[in-house]
């Protein structure tokens, strides 16, 4: 295993550093009016990181291949889906950013260089086979987060969810960090393969507060109920595009690190960390379904809206088998496509000074009014509450589908039954678009860009997109393939 | 047929229609609706008559390997193929009658129902299990805009009502369906048909897709979102609704329930008995109080279907056939009726029955075929709904002779509220003056109503028409459930005397 294999290796992740890097002293030079060329440049350096990972995961990577660094980082084909699904979302949150801070005159050069290096950071985390890779690439991603909730200077609620986040995200590192010291404490060793190879002769208490501690610590970055109380501040206050960020890119890197560290590292003790899994993703999709229903601010719904999602995400990790995991990513992919969606729609939602609308009740009838961009709402919301024929159904279907394979029956009906409370509010948003008299208050007109991305979204998610089915199994059942040859 | 997919032609024409609708003007979008709609009616039409009557079970059969997990596989038999039928011959009906009504977003009103009309086409034709529930819950979609933009007064909580409750009747299916393509090895619905399922397992996979078939057809207790979404939905929509929505239900137990657990269906006769004979006295009686018109046409629906129910789970060949053509019978029937309440309610805008009287002096033609759909509801001799309901109390006579006598009770009620309503609508004087100043049927609903008015009487006068394409599939789903059919207690009693033959002639010699 020579260096410059392991180079070749991180190449995407040494790209990202060194043009956030590169891109950092440019602005800090040339000033905020190069930030549309920053941009752009940033779009273009996430779009060659996107095709340097692509083979990786079309012919599933796995092995001794590669694994670089000695076991401290792999670049197998679980990480190079996740990462790609990351890639693509970071990009998204690049293209819409400039229209919504254009609008107050607020747009740094800083903001593409931070979310170039919050991505450096999360492709960092899925990657990561050694706790201390890990922790590097979560507190890279977590200090970049915190700095962009925070971007929105103008708005009180933006520094106060940048500070929130920052508190509460500390406070998770800190329980994260002692988890994994009682896991090296008691297993001797901070990669996984040493600390599978520890747990499997047993389970001492000691390990087992450890991992407890660390999948705690992990259940806040994705939000998991009982921790996700940050999470609707946060994404309130936070700008939307920022907000579009955090429920996407930040999401895929929390869950597929969660994934490797349970299958990977705890996998051979997956007895005693399955009911704490389901405990959370039922909670989750209960507190994510209620928490929703008295909302008035979209953004807020939407927070409880991706709660409610991790919890059947976390139902494919539960049943902690291949096709759990895979069923995990193709849910998770198409998280991210609605999720996208449905914030830049929000970030379409503009009166006719150009200020953005955030209030539920400012949509009524948008039918009416914009009846093009309020079909694309109404599919995205249909979608997300799992309905077929639209696809968001698809990732239902293959979690449960996992969770009935492996003998978790009543978990399949206790979920799926507590996802119908969710589809109560995202129906009562297409409601108050479509069965409301208009508020008349949207008016402003959008670019092609955020067009583009919700067409691109909305057409994912029509009918269409069954024909993904085939492919998207394949590279889901290749990338949990590659997790569990190692575990 | 040879390769020629229909089938796909059939779901393709209206979604095309339901497409090219959102993005035109009010009065191309009522064109594209009828020609659509047109256009499958004759596919239909071409797909009846190129039915082989006795060959294979499933004909037109389609199958393509689009997707992971499932396939689009398409394929009907006789049950379907009559449940196809009756949808396309409905959607122009509907189409028409919301011609002049429908005066608001039209084009996503005609787009509704093309979509509708897809999905109905679909859960009759989808030969895999997966298919079949992305069909029969995507309905939940273009119903739920229809009660709600162009519902009622009481519009939204109709909408939530109809949407919540069938989706938590639903899902509950998917993870029985989950398990039972995990045990079974495919989701191909011939091969689900042929596969003994456990006894055990049966249970809890019966009552899974009770939970769905039952809020869907809808069976008593779990049936009060039909009167609310019924009084709320336009006229069109209840027709639909009335018509074959409601059908799913039935085809579900058909399709489904019936010969994949013939044991727990056995197990469970009780449990669909019960409900039954509950809904066909507690409805009728709650129809006979009604002042709101499609409130007492759905409850009576709810009545009918329960015959249906009854008929089902007779467990022999007259039940099943008649709980078919009650099906097809009500279809007409019931969408008829909420026609000639739309008729009236497009003139008056009210459906209180108060406000009318004396129909029968102004509308002396809509009182005719008001009055024909009136009996054929009760069960004439003559109109299709007295060859389901003869047929299907003749089944569960055999079957249980008291479960018979209470559905019997069902038709005296339903000659009871159903003659009461017409008097108070038809007869007596003319209370109104805004009433007596009606016109009659306009060529339109004149066109609309006869229509169904000859398929009634067709089918009550020669029912072999509908039940001949049935009667091979009905013969294979009775050889199938007959292992598990429960004891019949008409038939021991009249086993008993030739028991003991001895014992008369031992009587008779002592006289």
């Amino acid at each position: 295993m020579d260096f410059s294999h392991s180079l070749s290796l991180t190449l995407p992740e040494i790209l990202l550093a060194v043009s956030g890097m590169v891109l950092l002293l440019v602005g800090a030079w040339v000033g905020d009016k190069a930030s549309k060329a920053i941009t752009i440049v940033s779009c273009a350096v996430l779009a060659v990181c996107f095709a340097l990972v692509a083979p990786s995961v079309c012919a599933p990577a796995m092995g001794a291949d590669t694994v670089a660094f000695g076991g401290l980082f792999v670049a197998d084909a679980f990480a190079g889906l996740a990462k790609l699904m990351i890639f693509a979302a970071a990009g998204a949150a690049l293209v819409v950013a400039p229209a919504f801070f254009g609008r107050y005159a607020t747009m740094r050069a800083e903001y593409p260089v931070l979310i170039l290096f919050s991505t450096l950071g999360m492709a960092i985390m899925v990657s990561a086979t050694d706790l201390m890779t890990l922790y590097i690439g979560l507190e890279l991603q977590s200090l970049a987060a915190y700095v962009l909730a925070a971007f929105h200077r103008p708005d009180d609620r933006s520094a106060e969810a940048g500070l929130k986040y920052f508190v509460l995200g500390a406070l998770a590192s800190g329980i994260l960090l002692f988890g994994m010291s009682l896991v090296y404490g008691f297993t001797g060793t901070t990669t996984f393969d040493g600390i599978r190879a520890a747990l499997s002769g047993g389970l001492g208490t000691g390990a087992l507060f450890g991992i407890v501690f660390v999948l705690a610590g992990l259940a806040f970055k994705i939000s998991a109920v009982p921790f996700h109380m940050w999470t609707p501040d946060v994404y309130e206050g936070a700008p939307t595009p920022v907000t579009a960020f955090f429920a996407s890119a930040p999401k895929v890197a929390a869950v597929a690190l969660t994934a490797r560290v349970a299958l990977d590292a705890f996998g051979v003790q997956a007895a005693a960390w399955q009911q704490v899994v389901i405990f959370a993703a039922l909670a989750s999709i209960v507190v994510g379904a209620l928490g929703a229903i008295g909302q008035g601010n979209i953004k807020r719904l939407l927070a409880y809206s991706s709660i409610n999602n991790v919890g059947f995400i976390l139902i494919g990790l539960a049943t902690a088998t291949p096709q759990g995991a895979s069923a995990m990513l193709v849910y998770l992919a198409i998280y991210v496509a609605m999720t996208v969606g449905s914030f830049v729609a929000v970030l379409m939602l503009r009166n006719a000074d150009g200020e953005a609308v955030e209030s539920i009740s400012d949509i009524a009838g948008l039918s009416r009014t914009k009846p093009l961009l309020a079909l694309c709402i109404a599919a995205l919301m249909f979608s997300l509450a799992g309905i077929p024929p639209l696809f968001g159904f698809w990732g239902k279907f293959v979690v449960f589908q996992a969770a009935v394979q492996a003998d978790l029956v009543w978990l399949a009906a206790v979920g799926i039954a507590a996802s119908v409370i969710g589809a109560f509010y995202y129906i009562k948003i297409v409601k108050v678009m479509y069965f409301d008299e208009p508020a008349d208050v949207v008016h402003g007109r959008s670019d092609w860009a955020h067009w583009g991305l919700l067409a691109i979204s909305t057409l994912l998610m029509s009918p269409l997109g069954y024909l993904l089915t085939r492919w998207l199994g394949e590279l889901a059942d290749g990338a949990a393939a590659a997790l569990f040859l190692a575990a | 047929m040879g390769g020629f997919p229909i089938l796909s032609l059939m779901l393709l024409v209206p979604m095309i229609g339901a497409l090219a609708c959102l993005f035109v003007g009010a009065k191309s979008a009522r064109m594209i609706a009828l020609v659509a709609t047109l256009i499958d009616l004759a596919l239909g039409i071409v797909l009846w008559a190129n039915f082989d009557i006795g060959g294979a079970q499933w004909q037109f059969v389609e199958r393509a390997p689009l997707f992971s997990q499932f396939q689009w596989a398409l394929g009907i038999d006789g049950i379907a193929l009559m449940l196809i039928v009756l949808s396309v011959f409905l959607m122009p009906i509907c189409i028409l009658a919301s011609w002049d009504s429908i005066t608001t977003r039209v084009g996503e009103y005609m787009a509704a129902f093309l979509f509708m009309e897809v999905l109905m086409i679909g859960v009759f034709a989808a030969q895999d299990l997966f298919l079949f529930y992305i069909f029969f819950e995507a309905g939940l979609i273009p119903m739920y805009l229809i009660i709600g933009i162009w519902g009622g007064a009481n519009r939204i909580y109709a909408s939530y009502k109809f949407f919540l409750y069938t989706l938590l009747g639903s899902v509950l299916m998917l993870i029985a369906m989950f398990w039972m393509v995990n045990e079974a090895g495919t989701s191909d619905i011939p091969t689900l048909m042929a596969y003994d399922f456990p006894a055990g397992a049966q249970t809890w996979l019966w009552l899974a897709f009770f939970a769905s078939f039952a809020v869907k057809m809808p069976m008593w207790p779990v049936h009060t979102w039909l009167p609310d979404a019924h009084v709320q939905a336009p006229t069109a929509g209840s027709v639909i609704l009335a018509g074959v929505l409601l059908k799913m239900g039935g085809y579900g137990f058909i399709r489904f329930s019936l010969p994949m657990f013939p044991e727990a269906s056995a197990q469970f006769v009780w449990l669909i008995w019960g409900l039954s004979m509950a809904a066909v006295v507690i409805t009728s009686l709650i129809a006979l109080v009604q002042h709101d018109m499609k409130k007492l046409i759905a409850y009576s629906s709810v009545a009918h279907m329960a015959i249906v129910t009854v008929g089902l789970f007779a467990f022999n060949v007259q039940g099943l056939e008649g709980a078919m053509i009650v099906m097809l019978s009500h279809g007409l029937v019931s969408g008829a009726l909420f026609l000639c309440v739309g008729v009236i309610y497009d003139r008056l805008h009210t459906r209180e029955i108060d406000r009318y009287g004396g129909l029968a002096i102004n509308m002396p033609k809509y009182a005719i075929f008001f009055l024909l759909f009136t009996m054929a509801s009760i069960g004439l001799p003559g109109t299709s709904g007295f060859v389901g309901e003869f047929l299907s109390l003749a089944g569960i006579y055999q079957a249980n002779t008291w479960v018979a006598a209470v559905s019997t009770t069902g038709i005296i009620l339903g000659a009871a509220y159903m003659l009461y309503l017409y008097w108070r609508v038809a007869f007596g004087v003319q209370r109104n003056a805004d009433a007596a100043a009606m016109p009659d049927l306009n060529p339109r609903e004149w066109v609309m109503l006869g229509s169904i008015a000859a398929a009634v009487l067709w089918m009550g006068v020669y029912p072999e028409s509908f039940l001949a394409p049935m009667r091979k599939d009905i013969a294979a789903l009775d050889a199938r459930i007959s292992r598990a059919a429960p004891e019949s207690d008409s038939r021991l009693i009249i086993g008993q005397p030739t028991a003991t033959p001895n014992e008369h002639a031992a009587h008779g010699g002592a006289h």
